[in-house]
């Protein structure tokens, strides 16, 4: 096991309300596996992604919980460390989030070479032995090194997307978390990142990897397991051929049945709607927060809220219809 | 008579003041679409595709080639005024950004008090016409007390494209143009767009042009699709054919590098 998140809620908090972004989450990434985090836009993916890599600015707060992280073979609390030492001793090395449209953020009267010398600053490197090893991870990634010497707007946006995912994993480290990495990119860019990604792990240069995305057809080309999130709270996790053979929650269902590949499949599946909205988090429904919308519901739905419990070897859901509390 | 008929249609853009650069945006390109049909026009960005809706939309004219809606020259046949407005309430477009289809600054009923004005029947009183706009309302799935008086700030994306629909529901049009309709606005809601769009074909026999880059889409909606590259139909057919048998190189590389739900990728 590399990271394990027990009961963690983190909330915006404003002046008057909270925003209750991630609402008692809890679940573990193993060594050497890809996971993909899916959900809507609202969903809580991102905060999930903050959290984990401990990227925590007011007004969100970390209410409750704890993040364990295995740092030289031994769990560390990492949701007690002070943002000084989170940045010295974990990002880069240990944890490295590549966040939404990180490529467009590249200011572009900065060559790419400058943000390699500012990770060396940032970890008390030396700026030329880190720039050969830029060199070599660009090859990697299938970038010629002389683009390094360029400045980021001369890069499209494949190649850029590319470079950073190189800079961003040069101290090679154990847990990468890439959020919506591939939802600016065409469909052959998508495919070439994607492959670059799992070059990566099968070098040994990252561990295990979380794929944040909204688009599950692309992550399930890569991913071992899926969380599948809504409202701030886990409500299944499954390897990913369980859950595209039979998805539990019914609204994993609904996701899934909204997707649309050119696929004979699809097409004679038909497509499905799920209802309503996502709930607003500051005063998210009592019970489950999918019961307004699921067509499932049931009374205990309304009353109490369903725990992520196994149902089977390896898959959790947090629903009533799989529960044994609702007899 | 086909409903639309697009023969050897091309356009040109000239761009430069003194040394003229000249791009051929849509290269002599013919199709047909009946009553009752829903055809996908797929391609990448800078495909043309987009321009091809614009023309048929009547919103920029073509450098040749003509377009024939209802047996009529949009470009040629269509003189006054009134044979123009004529065309606005038979052709309807939905655009991708629901945002820039609203004027922040009037509610959104707007739209559709519009959309009544356009009609060819005028509405005797207010009250009439207040009914039929709950009526359409209603047909597309929205509580009419949900957004009356409501600006286009205060109401969620998938509410505005539906809000569109419900407008075509007003003006019964013959041809619907979608471009993107489903981009923006999240999976859950996508599908039932998509559902209300084919409810209009099923009730009131109206065709329907999709443009997207979505070939899943294309895929599950389409009776026919056109496989646009460089401003060229390069692959065109029933779904099953372009996805299952492509046979140009284009489409042959685009339905590969698709991610699929069922299938892995090779060589990832």
């Amino acid at each position: 096991m590399l990271l394990k998140v027990e009961n963690a809620k983190a909330y915006y908090k404003l002046e008057k309300v909270s925003v209750k972004a991630v609402d008692g989450v809890s679940f573990e990434i193993f060594e050497d596996e890809v996971v993909g985090v899916v959900g809507e836009s609202g969903s809580g993916k991102t905060t999930l992604s903050n959290l984990v890599s401990m990227n925590i600015l007011k007004p969100l707060t970390l209410v409750e919980g704890k993040i364990l992280l295995k740092i030289n073979g031994e769990f560390k609390e990492i949701s007690s460390m002070s943002r000084e030492e989170v940045k010295k001793k974990l990002w880069g090395k240990e944890v490295t989030i590549v966040p939404q449209s990180a490529m467009n953020a590249l200011m572009p009267t900065i060559r790419m070479a400058k943000y390699v010398e500012h990770l060396a600053h940032s970890h008390d490197l030396a700026e030329e032995k880190l720039l050969a090893k830029a060199e070599k991870r660009f090859e990697e990634v299938g970038l010629d090194p002389l683009w390094l010497k360029r400045y980021p707007f001369e890069l499209s946006g494949g190649m850029k997307q590319r470079a950073v995912i190189a800079i961003a994993t040069i101290l090679n480290p154990k847990l990468l978390i890439v959020d919506e990495p591939t939802s600016a990119l065409d469909v052959v860019n998508q495919r070439v990142f994607l492959k670059v990604l799992m070059q990566l792990k099968r070098m040994g240069i990252v561990r295990s990897i979380i794929f944040i995305t909204h688009d599950i057809a692309t992550v399930r080309q890569i991913a071992d397991r899926m969380i599948v999130m809504y409202a701030g709270k886990i409500v299944e996790i499954s390897s990913m051929e369980e859950i595209l053979r039979k998805p539990l929650h019914p609204y994993t269902r609904g996701l899934l049945n909204s997707v649309l590949t050119p696929e004979p499949e699809i097409r004679k599946r038909g497509i499905s709607v799920i209802p309503g909205a996502p709930p607003n988090l500051i005063s998210p429904p009592h019970g489950c927060r999918f019961h307004p919308r699921c067509p499932h519901v049931m009374d205990i739905c309304k009353e109490k809220d369903p725990p992520l419990e196994e149902v089977e070897e390896g898959r959790r859901v947090a629903c009533f219809l799989y529960s044994e509390e609702r007899r | 008579m086909s409903r639309l008929v697009v023969e050897n249609l091309t356009k040109i853009f000239s761009l430069g003041f003194f040394s003229r650069r000249h791009i051929e945006a849509v290269k002599n390109i013919s199709f047909k679409i009946e009553g009752r049909e829903i055809v996908s026009l797929v391609g990448e960005s800078g495909s043309g595709k987009t321009t091809t809706a614009k023309m048929i939309l009547r919103l920029f004219p073509p450098t040749s080639g003509k377009i024939l809606f209802e047996g009529k020259d949009i470009w040629k046949d269509l003189k006054d005024q009134e044979s123009i407005r004529d065309f606005r309430r038979k052709v309807h477009a939905v655009f991708q950004d629901p945002f820039a289809s609203y004027n922040p600054f009037y509610p959104v009923e707007r739209t559709l008090w519009q959309a009544v004005n356009l009609l060819e029947k005028k509405l005797s009183n207010k009250k009439e016409a207040l009914e039929l706009i709950k009526e359409s309302l209603v047909r597309v799935g929205i509580d009419p007390k949900d957004i009356l008086g409501k600006y286009p700030h205060q109401i969620s994306g998938g509410q505005k494209q539906r809000i569109m629909i419900a407008r075509c529901w007003i003006l019964k049009p013959l041809l619907i143009v979608a471009d993107e309709p489903t981009s923006m606005i999240d999976a859950s809601c996508r599908g039932g767009i998509i559902q209300l769009l084919e409810e209009l074909r099923e009730v009131e026999g109206t065709s329907i042009i999709f443009i997207t880059h979505d070939l899943g889409l294309a895929y599950y909606v389409s009776d026919n699709i056109f496989v646009m590259k460089d401003g060229e139909i390069v692959e065109r057919g029933h779904p099953d054919k372009v996805v299952l048998e492509p046979t140009h190189e284009y489409s042959k590389l685009l339905v590969e590098s698709i991610p699929k739900l069922y299938r892995k990728l090779e060589g990832l």
